[in-house]
Order: structure tokens, then sequence, then C-alpha cells
């Protein structure tokens, strides 16, 4: 466990420098690009000085990690504004879509998957399979836009746009795009949780189980799912981070505040502060979102502790 | 193929428990039988030629000039003079539609091309050389196999721009860590095989080697992962244009269509809807394609 913990480290060190190498390997000068070509050489030698721009390149990289490690991610070219000040007001929005869309998409999708594996075969298990099918090949923000042309256009049920203030308008403006999410969620774990409970129904504790004469239900839901947990816990990881990304677009297409928003926003305006603040964020929660999925398959699975 | 313990009944996971009993076809039969044998096969099959021939015959099937603007017809609701109506700078959504797949495909086959390329060329390296060579190329390429295609195409797309060949570059760089993992492993179990003991016994050279005995020998599972990741292409590309960083206004794209589309909510839906179908019928159709292909060239895989 703790060797995992140690691990994320160079993990990090890697990520920061690549984006660092990547922010850098851009032609141009960021002090032109900020400013516009025809900045006067007073302001663009101001602008370095401010943005720490006027340093050698490894110390500009020693300030970039040092400044990552204190959470100081820079200013804004655009307005001088910190990046962790925009950063802290967009993150809870981003946090609250992608949590909401997997308490859904798994509510949805693993009922779904289990009955599709009872009924394999029949009519649930036919409608696993289409409802994957169009799951894996529709845009997320196709699907969210459709919501919003139907649900809160024409019906009116749903704001168009923005978070909401207060618990339930809160909730309320977080449906639709959660459920956007959801979805494409509940297709892929509906999927994998049919492949999963299908391989432990074969095994031989749920014959066992059968034999001792338990019911049907608890066959499945004590034996048979929770066996089905591992590869399902694995998935979810994996798809927690594909609703992370799948957040940037829906929050675009809902108009909601969010770092998605955030990033795409400054690369239109090719605010390179903010943008290398967005990277970063993103990638520690990629790098802390499979630490945690790690740290998890050692609580469901105790067997893998011994390791 | 053996028979699985308990695969009497429905208590079986396997999906081809069929093809576990029936006697193995020959593999031209089995490529009939998977592009025709089944409906969904046969549905995919034709959208991906009729989404081809669009592409290819864009210029000559498109009503209209793309991006002809006109103010006197603007947001016009679908009618015979313009099928799926016009948008809110009157261009006619239908020439737009017919011009954009060519983003789709152009992006949906060069992509996974190239990145089957590099990430073969990176995947063998490491596999075939192991040591410091091998730790360095897993280690990086288990950090980008972290991180979603979608949002390493968007971080890479942030710090590029949105250029073609960048575009391009980026959903290649997203892609090539999947390649490259499989390129690995399969140059392991294959560099494993006395064929190559023999090879290097004779006397022949490393790169001869590579390029004559490994690399033919990996290059199905890397065929049947290009095939796949068609449709992830044009679905990342969907996306990117979607947030405004693939293709560039005024040039089509079925996904920058429908981010205008979302700027003029209240003048037409048509571009949104028309357009999503549009991307969800061909990415569909490659996924199942990819899938059928993928049961002829791996048949060891299991669903």
């Amino acid at each position: 466990m703790l060797y995992r913990l140690a691990d994320a480290i160079p993990t990090i060190w890697l990520v920061l420098t690549l984006v660092f190498i990547a922010m850098r390997i851009l032609p141009g000068d960021p002090a032109i690009a900020a400013l516009g070509d025809g900045a006067l050489p007073e302001q663009l030698a101001e602008f370095r000085e401010k943005m720490g721009l006027n340093v050698p390149i490894w110390q500009q990289y020693f300030n970039f990690l040092i400044g990552t490690l204190t959470l100081d991610f820079g200013k804004s070219y655009m307005n001088g504004a910190p990046v962790l000040d925009l950063i802290a007001r967009n993150l809870p929005y981003t946090i609250q879509l992608t949590v909401a869309a997997m308490i859904l998409g798994t509510v949805i999708g693993i009922p779904f998957g289990v009955l599709a594996a009872v009924k394999r075969g029949k009519l649930p298990d036919s409608g696993m399979r289409i409802f994957s099918l169009v799951g894996y090949a529709v845009p997320d923000f196709y699907l969210g836009a459709l919501f919003l042309i139907g649900f809160a256009l024409n019906l009116r049920w749903f704001p168009i746009n923005g978070a909401g203030s207060g618990f339930f308008d809160i909730l309320h403006h977080l449906f639709l795009p959660a459920l956007t999410l959801a979805l494409v969620k509940a297709a892929f774990i509906g999927r994998l949780t049919r492949t999963s409970v299908l391989e432990v129904l074969g095994k031989d504790y749920v014959r066992t189980a059968r034999a001792k004469g338990a019911r049907e239900n608890r066959v499945i839901y004590r034996h048979a799912l929770r066996n089905a947990l591992l590869p399902l816990a694995t998935g979810m990881g994996l798809s927690l981070l594909a609703t992370l990304s799948g957040s940037v677009a829906v929050e675009l297409v809902f108009n909601r505040p969010g770092i998605g928003r955030l990033l795409i926003q400054s690369i239109t305006e090719r605010d390179y502060g903010v943008i290398q603040g967005g990277v970063v964020v993103f990638a520690l929660m990629v790098v802390f979102v499979n630490l945690m999925m790690d740290l998890l398959y050692v609580v469901i699975d105790p067997r893998i502790r011994v390791k | 193929m053996t028979i699985l313990p308990g695969s009497v009944g429905t208590l079986s996971a396997s999906d081809d428990i069929e093809h576990a009993i029936a006697p193995e076809p020959g593999r031209t039969a089995l490529l009939k039988d998977m592009l025709f044998g089944q409906a969904s096969t046969i549905f995919a099959f034709s959208v991906v030629v009729i989404f081809l021939l669009v592409a290819i015959l864009a210029p000559w099937l498109a009503p209209y000039d793309p991006l002809a603007q006109s103010i006197l017809s603007i947001n016009k609701q679908p009618s015979w003079a313009h099928w799926l109506g016009t948008d809110q700078f009157g261009r006619d959504v239908l020439s737009r539609m017919i011009h954009g797949s060519r983003n789709s495909l152009l992006f949906g086959l060069i992509s996974p091309a190239l990145a089957a390329f590099f990430g073969t060329i990176l995947g063998v390296t490491a596999g075939y050389f192991g040591g410091v060579i091998d730790r360095v190329i897993s280690r990086v390429v288990d950090l980008l196999l972290a991180f979603p295609e979608l949002l390493l195409a968007i971080m890479i797309a942030a710090v590029l721009g949105g250029a073609f060949w960048n575009i391009i570059a980026v959903i290649t760089v997203a892609f090539v860590p999947g390649f490259a993992r499989v390129a690995r492993a399969s140059t392991l179990a294959v560099k494993q095989e006395p064929y190559i003991e023999a090879a290097v016994a004779v006397g022949l050279r490393t790169p001869t080697i590579i390029i004559r005995h490994v690399i033919p020998n990996i290059a199905a599972p890397i065929l049947v992962l290009m095939t796949l990741w068609v449709a992830s292409a044009i679905r990342l590309e969907a996306s990117l244009s979607f947030l405004g960083i693939g293709t560039r206004a005024p040039n089509p794209s079925w996904g920058n269509i429908i981010r205008d589309g979302l700027n003029n909510l209240f003048g037409s839906p048509w571009p949104i809807i028309a357009a999503g179908f549009a991307i969800t019928c061909v990415v569909l159709s490659f996924n199942l394609m990819g899938d059928a292909v993928r049961d002829v060239l791996d048949p060891e895989t299991t669903r």
C-alpha cells in the first residue's frame, strides 16, 4: 500500500515534466502570444518579469515544480488572476457533475446488467446489447444537446444553463447534464456487469449455493454480484475518468461552470497561464483517481494485500 | 476449443459456445459469415459504404456550397429546397453535413494508421530489446494509458492548437500508447518462439529479424486494434471540433455543426439533430465492423 503511494510520486513528476516540455515546445514567444504583435519591448519585458519567464529555462522548470507542489499554478496571462482561484471556483461544479453522473450511472447500469445476465438471450439481454451499442456510439455532447432541446427548451422542465444555487436548485440544474453522462456510463457499466456476472454464475460456489437451496435472488446478489465486483471496480475506475473527460463537453452544452469549460475557454483565448494550470489539474486528477482505484482494490479484495 | 466445465445449460460465460461445438470453417467462409451472417453487420456494412461514398463524392452530391452564406435564408426549417434546413448564416445544413463527412473519414483513417505505425515501432523496440529502453517506454506508455483518450487529446490540443495536421497529431498521440502496449506484449510472446532463436542462430541481423520475422507475426492484433479505433478516431474528431479545438469554422465538420447549432438553439435544432445522428450511426457501424474483423482475425478473443 505504501509502495503504491510512493509509486505515485515519480508518476506525478513525469506528468509535470511532460506538461512543462509541451508548454515550452510551443513555437513563438508566450509574451508576444499574450500581448499581440504590436506590443512594445518594455511591455514584453514587464510581462516576462511578471510571469516569471525571464529566468533560464531550468529555473522556470524548477519554479514550475515547486509552484505545483505548493498549489501555486501561476497567473492568467489575460488578467493576472491567480489560476488557483479560477480552479477553486470551478472545481466544485465539475466534482458535483462527475459524482452525480457516477451515482446515477451505477444505479442504472448495475441492475440492468444483472438483469441482462440472468435473462441471458431473452428480451432484457437484447435490450442491453442495443443500449450498450448505442451508448458506445452516441457522443455525450449530442445526447446532452438532445436533452437540452427536448426537456429544457421545448418542455421547459429544466433550466437551460448555469449551475443554480441552493440545494434543490442545484439538483434541478444538475439533473440533465448528470443524466447525459450517466446514460453513456450505464451502457458501459451494464455491459461490464453482464459479463462479470455471467462469468461468476458459472463458478462452483454459485452451484453450491443453489444446491443448498438458497433463493435465486440471494444467489445472484449475495454470491454472484459480490464476486463480480472486482472486475467491475476496475471498469468503474476507467469509466470515472471517461466521465471526467466527458464532463468537458457536457459543461459546454449546458453552459455550466467547471474545470472543463475553464480549460476550453482558456484555449479559445490562448491564455497559456490558465491552460497550463488546467492541464496540470486534470493530470493530477487522473493520477489521483488511479491511485484511489489501486487502494480500493485492496479494500474490496483482501487477497491483494499480501503482495 | 475445450468444453468448459459447467457449460451445460445457461451457466457458461462464453458467448461462443456454438462456435466451440461447430466444426471450424475456413477463413474466407468465416469472413463471409461475419460480414453477411448477421442483420446488424449488414446494416453496419451498408452504413459504412454509404458513408464512404458520400465522403468521396461530396463535391458532386452536395446541393449547395457548404460555405455560401445567405442573409435571405437564415434558420429555414427543412423543406424541398433545403432538406435539413439552413443555419444561422443561411448555409445549407445538408451540404455542410455532406462535406463534413470528409473530415470524419480523413481523421478516422489517417490517425489510427499513423498511431499503429508509431505505436508498433515503440512497442517492438521495447519488447525486443528489453532492459532500460523497455522500462522507459513502458513507463511513459503506462502513464499515457492512464489518461482517457479524449482528455489526452484535449490536453494536447490545448497546447498545440487546431490546424489539420495538429489534430491528426493529437489523435495519433492519444492512440499510440494503446498500440505500443499491444505491440510490446505480442513481441514478447513472439520472441520466445523457436523461429526467432533460429534466425538469431543463423546470424541474421537484428533489423532483418524484426522486419521479416517479428512484425508479420504481430500484425493481426494490431490490425484488429486499428479497425476498432477508426470509430474512436471519428468520435474524437467530432468531440474536438465540438469543443472548438478541432476542425475550425467555417470549414464544416460534424462536430462543429453541432457546436454552431448549440449557439443557435432558438433558431433551428435540425443541424444538431442531423449531425449527431450521423456521428452516432457511423461510429456504431464502424464499431460493429471492428468487432466483426476482430472475430475473423483474432478468433481467440472472447467477448
